[in-house]
């Protein structure tokens, strides 16, 4: 091990962090921006050109707030919390490939900072501790709306995570590998989207549970519980959950990218151009880039468009819903392989109809049972 | 000593305090966050050792799911401070003698195997690849297919008495 390798880690691992922190900073604009036309206004606009420094005017400001722990709180979780929130939120992103492995200076670069064989389960396992610092923050506030907020996001999380393994499961079928460049290099000519529309479906409305946005941020209901979790944070305190909940949002981005969206690869129209990333592997970051906002755009779409979901709903959804209609995802998708591998590979194609159909008929179904009742007429 | 051994040894002493940090806390959410900790020095250990896969199934699975489960039941139940408890007659006795049983059986066996416990050889380099996930799930599936059954069909049924359990009768009182 001589010492460029320590140098070209170094070096991934700040152009990661400096993504996601830079990313952190714009997405907050942008979500406002987006917002606001969305909702006929103008948005922030004033500082700087198109309002591009309010991001930076927003830092100074939370940086001189001035900071409180309430006096009833357990001092040490309540430091130790948002840190917690913190940490994976961009240690998730380690794992995500973003460009071809190519040769440069004379040496083979990986571009991700860890390319692990299990980094799918590692994505699962940061996904998981995830929780924690939510939870953590609820219970030292000593406050029961930040505990009500806390209760509900560890319940929220752990049932929808069970249907976010289940979309892990399926990408890993059809790449038939666990190592995240080999699912991208999977997505050469197809888009796993495009074979599993449905289970990309699911692993999209999941992701907006697991990072808590609208419409499932129960955790966090203002006109419920003032804040949730959050409630007795200010400052630099707040300043980190805040940034976690939106490095989460790029960070859940990209992994829907890599996992369903062909990760850093180009258009499927680009494939043999010279805008392919086989040959300019530069390309790479960009189009994940593209394939990042537009997603992003969708989730700050829906927290435009839809209201929140009541709390036994959202349960009964994760549980009643999303659960088996993974499962019978994952099990379409897996016959699907089977028979391409040991058929004819046109059979891959049995997945994605079977699974749309699969799909129309539960929305059917749920259509029926949300029907209002006769008797709820009366 | 090479970089494997101070690491071992730095991760020994956590582990051993978080272990200890977990039974003497008095503060059920403080012992819950010592276990995690520990889990995750565990998985760290399974990492030295070139196992990828169990260390990160350790992650996800018990800090991950079984911890945060277990905090969420102490926060739901406001059961943080633990009671003064009252000792059994005799425990403290019982549990000497068998704490003295234990160190007996691990001396000798320390003593009488030394020789043939050694040095564990360390797994080739292939295990860390996916190569060694797909040999676990081939044997998972065909020389323990039984025990991978009954231990899903146990938790099923575990499952099934949990809802049972919680499930209230119908027209019964609230």
């Amino acid at each position: 091990m001589d010492w460029t390798i320590w140098v070209e880690w170094l070096i991934k691992s700040l152009f990661v962090i400096f993504a996601l922190l830079t990313g952190f900073a714009y997405l907050t604009l942008y979500e406002r921006r987006a917002l606001a036309k969305i909702q006929v206004r103008i948005g922030p606009n004033r500082a700087g050109w198109q309002g591009l420094l309010q991001p930076v005017a927003d830092a100074v400001k939370l940086i001189f707030k001035e900071e409180l722990t309430p006096a009833k709180a357990d001092k040490l979780v309540f430091f130790w919390a948002p840190i917690i929130t913190m940490v994976p939120s961009i240690v998730i992103a380690a794992v995500i490939p973003f460009g071809p492995t190519t040769t440069l200076f004379g040496r083979t670069i990986v571009f991700s900072v860890a390319n692990i064989n299990v980094g799918v389960l590692f994505l699962m396992a940061v996904a998981s501790i995830a929780v924690y610092g939510i939870v953590l923050a609820g219970w030292s506030s000593n406050n029961k709306y930040a505990m009500l907020g806390g209760l509900r996001s560890s319940a929220q999380m752990i049932s929808y995570e069970l249907s976010l393994g289940l979309g892990f499961v399926t990408a890993i079928l059809l790449g038939n590998s666990m190592n995240l460049h080999d699912i991208v290099d999977a997505q050469k000519g197809v888009w796993f989207a495009v074979v599993q529309p449905v289970g990309a479906l699911i692993f999209m409305i999941v992701t907006l549970a697991e990072v808590n946005r609208a419409p499932f941020d129960m955790p966090e209901a203002e006109q419920e519980l003032t804040a949730g979790y959050h409630s007795e944070y200010s400052g630099m305190k707040f300043a980190l959950f805040f940034m976690a909940e939106y490095q989460k949002m790029i960070a859940i981005s990209m992994i829907a990218a890599t996992l369903f969206f062909g990760g850093y690869r180009e258009f499927w129209f680009l494939k043999d151009t010279f805008l392919s990333v086989d040959q300019n592997w530069w390309l790479g970051p960009i189009y994940l880039l593209l394939k990042v906002v537009v997603l992003l755009f969708f989730m700050i779409w829906i927290r435009a468009t839809w209201p929140r979901i009541r709390y036994d709903r959202l349960m009964s959804f994760g549980w009643k819903v999303l659960l088996p209609l993974s499962l019978a995802v994952v099990f379409i998708s897996a016959v699907g392989v089977l028979l391409a591998q040991e058929l004819n590979p046109g059979y891959i194609w049995l997945v994605p109809v079977v699974s749309i159909v699969v799909g129309l008929f539960a929305t059917a179904m749920i259509d029926q049972a949300l029907r209002r009742k006769s008797y709820a007429i009366r | 000593m090479s970089i494997d051994l101070i690491l071992f040894l730095i991760l020994a002493v956590v582990a051993l305090a978080t272990a200890l940090g977990m039974l003497l806390s008095k503060h059920a959410v403080y012992s819950a966050l010592f276990l995690v900790l520990n889990f995750a020095t565990i998985a760290v250990f399974y990492l030295l050792l070139g196992a990828p896969f169990i260390a990160i199934s350790q992650v996800t699975v018990y800090a991950g799911a079984i911890m945060v489960l277990f905090l969420f039941v102490i926060m739901l139940l406001g059961s943080e401070v633990l009671a003064p408890s009252k000792v059994l007659r005799g425990q403290r006795w019982a549990a000497f003698g068998l704490a003295v049983v234990l160190v007996a059986e691990t001396v000798y066996l320390l003593v009488s195997r030394h020789a043939a416990v050694g040095v564990i050889a360390r797994p080739d380099a292939f295990l860390n690849t996916m190569d060694s996930l797909r040999e676990i799930g081939t044997a998972l599936f065909t020389q323990y297919l039984l025990p991978f059954e009954v231990t899903s069909i146990l938790l099923l049924v575990a499952m099934v008495g949990a809802i049972v359990l919680t499930k209230q009768e119908k027209g019964g009182q609230k």
